[in-house]
């Protein structure tokens, strides 16, 4: 120790200060140095190359041609497929999110007391948040609501006919949308959180003026809750746009390609069709679509997320 | 009446849990009993008689790779994505909360950037890449991305768990002669054990159960990880041994699961403080 800090003194007072000015960015770049190159290496430098790419017909084999917008043009007017995927895709958002999110909500609401027992139901409900990403779960799903699954037995016992709804075009989705919502745990928790933020004193003035626990709710928990709302609702749509294990364990994509997340057709044209430019684009585009709906939850986010330094209390 | 409605609440909290839990204890279920009573009897918690054999079956895998090589592949990828995330995003994560250097704030932004930015996005290029450097068909894509500050929530969490350590500590330290990387070493990283642990936990489940990962870069059979292995195990086409399926993806969650109940508070914590995804 002694004789790694000597050097360093002795700069200290003979070094002019530009040099010392010097070591200090140096020591500073050189501990955030590990992400930096990785950030050029594995982010940065690939986004440029995936955009590059995304204007030529590239295969791996042979090296890149020029394509200017053959690419997006084929996207939009030649690609009945990734109009599909698309089409599944919003559905699969636009309803797994806000369901999630109503039953993460729902839960943290009733866990958000001091019963016995809280502790462990909280941990129950949560296990299969842990474990839902996993092949295991996907492949369990798929057995769960096969045409010899266990729903269909206990539909039976209640004697409604049972069906293979994961075969079945017209249920495969909604099957996927329940796998995904019985993964409430992570939003659940941070609700949870949330609402352990929110002072008691304005539960107890809203009862000494007579509020009901409905009003109480959708004029105090609600509101002060907008902000994790807002967040939760930004990491779940990214998320859900991002969706490609269940699909392609569970479904395949498939039946009628009612399934074909637009993660899972990407995969299928850039590592089972090597058509890498196309894919790219394909890339860029699921990008522009995430970024579009992110700036659009934030735009709004003015006009309903509450944030008490706004003066707004 | 007070009474009566904590009552209620229990019993509905309970019944909605056993719903929640009764996939995976029906999985478990499934993975003991035999072969015909998996359909017959399919959505029965109960195994008669318990078929033990069927994780013997299943640990065989086919060909001439067992489980026993996933599981292996598994716990070396995890254990060199886990060692590092630790190195790369503590010493990152000290330099954005404690040091001053020109553009700190651009590269911070750049940090909470790409932490949004979706895999999807980087995973072609990034997979040209490492076909360039010949690294397809080994473990070199999985794992050293996480050497270099691979996980920008991991960065980010330490960013955090440091801004709360009293700068005093490092002023004192400074004055007794230390060094930066004395402070760092001596001061910060000790105290950051709870961040590290909570890191490591995330990591772990992560890198686990990663599919898509695997799924590219791997092709070799003796090379799978185990979420590879189970999709190759469980091939609609192929199964035949629906017991020994139920048996190996019971057991491909099993180091999750414990991982989980044992460090559970470091989990609920790193998702209540940072909001990343469990």
């Amino acid at each position: 120790m002694h004789d790694s800090k000597t050097p360093g003194k002795a700069t200290r007072s003979k070094a002019s200060p530009l040099l010392q000015a010097w070591k200090k960015q140096a020591i500073g770049y050189s501990f955030i140095s590990p992400w930096l190159i990785g950030f050029l290496c594995f982010v940065i430098g690939p986004m440029i190359a995936s955009l590059y790419l995304s204007f030529t017909h590239y295969d791996i084999l042979s090296s890149p041609t020029w394509a200017g917008w053959d690419n997006y043009v084929r996207m939009f007017t030649s690609d009945p497929r990734l109009m599909t995927s698309l089409k599944v895709t919003f559905l699969f958002v636009f309803l797994s999110v806000p369901l999630k999110l109503a039953f993460a909500l729902f839960v943290a609401v009733l866990f958000n007391r001091n019963r016995r027992g809280v502790g462990l139901y909280r941990t129950i409900y949560y296990i299969p948040s842990i474990i839902g990403g996993s092949v295991a779960v996907a492949v369990m799903w798929r057995q769960l609501f096969g045409r010899n699954g266990a729903v269909n037995d206990i539909l039976s016992f209640f004697h409604i006919e049972g069906m293979n709804w994961v075969g079945s075009p017209d249920t495969a989705l909604s099957t996927l949308i329940l796998l995904v919502v019985w993964q409430f745990g992570a939003p659940m928790l941070i609700f949870l959180a949330g609402l352990k933020q929110i002072p008691l004193e304005l539960y107890e003035s809203a009862s000494v003026d007579g509020a009901g626990a409905a009003r109480k709710f959708f004029r105090i928990t609600l509101p002060m809750l907008t902000p994790v709302i807002f967040f939760n609702l930004v990491m779940q749509t990214i998320n859900g746009f991002m969706t490609f294990t269940q699909s392609f364990i569970i479904t395949e994509g498939g039946p009628l390609d009612r399934t074909l997340f637009y993660a899972v057709y990407m995969y299928e044209k850039a590592f089972a069709h090597f058509d890498m430019g196309y894919a790219s684009a394909l890339a860029w585009f699921l990008l522009l679509i995430i970024g579009f709906f992110t700036a659009l939850i934030f735009k709004s986010s003015s006009s309903w997320v509450y944030y008490e330094s706004d003066g707004g209390k | 009446m007070a009474r009566q409605n904590t009552f209620l609440y229990h019993l509905f909290v309970i019944l909605f849990g056993v719903i929640m839990i009764y996939p995976i204890i029906w999985m478990m279920a499934s993975s003991l009993k035999p072969n015909t009573a998996i359909f017959t009897e399919a959505s029965s918690l109960l195994a008669s008689p318990v078929k033990w054999d069927n994780y013997a079956i299943g640990w065989r895998g086919f060909g001439n790779v067992g489980f026993d090589t996933f599981f292996l592949n598994s716990a070396f990828v995890t254990v060199l994505v886990v060692i590092g995330t630790l190195l790369s995003s503590t010493t990152v994560a000290f330099g954005f909360a404690r040091l001053q250097f020109r553009l700190k704030t651009f590269f911070f932004v750049c940090l909470m950037v790409s932490m949004m930015i979706p895999m999807q996005v980087t995973m072609i290029p990034q997979y040209i890449l490492f076909d360039g450097l010949n690294w397809i068909n080994s473990y070199k894509p999985l794992i050293v991305p996480a050497f270099f500050g691979g996980g920008p929530f991991f960065i980010f969490l330490i960013i955090q768990f440091i801004r709360g350590i009293p700068r005093e500590l490092d002023e004192a330290a400074t004055i007794d002669g230390c060094s930066t990387y004395g402070i760092f070493a001596r001061i910060i990283l000790p105290l950051c054990k709870p961040a590290l642990v909570t890191a490591s936990i995330f990591a772990f489940m992560w890198t686990w159960d990663d599919f898509l990962g695997p799924l590219i870069y791997l092709n070799d059979t003796a090379l799978y990880t185990v979420s590879l292995g189970l999709r190759m195990f469980s091939d609609p086409a192929a199964v035949t041994d629906w017991g020994a399926m139920f048996a190996m993806a019971t057991l491909s969650l099993l180091p999750q699961l414990l991982v989980f109940l044992f460090f559970q508070k470091f989990l609920v914590q790193g998702i209540a403080t940072t909001g990343i995804k469990g």
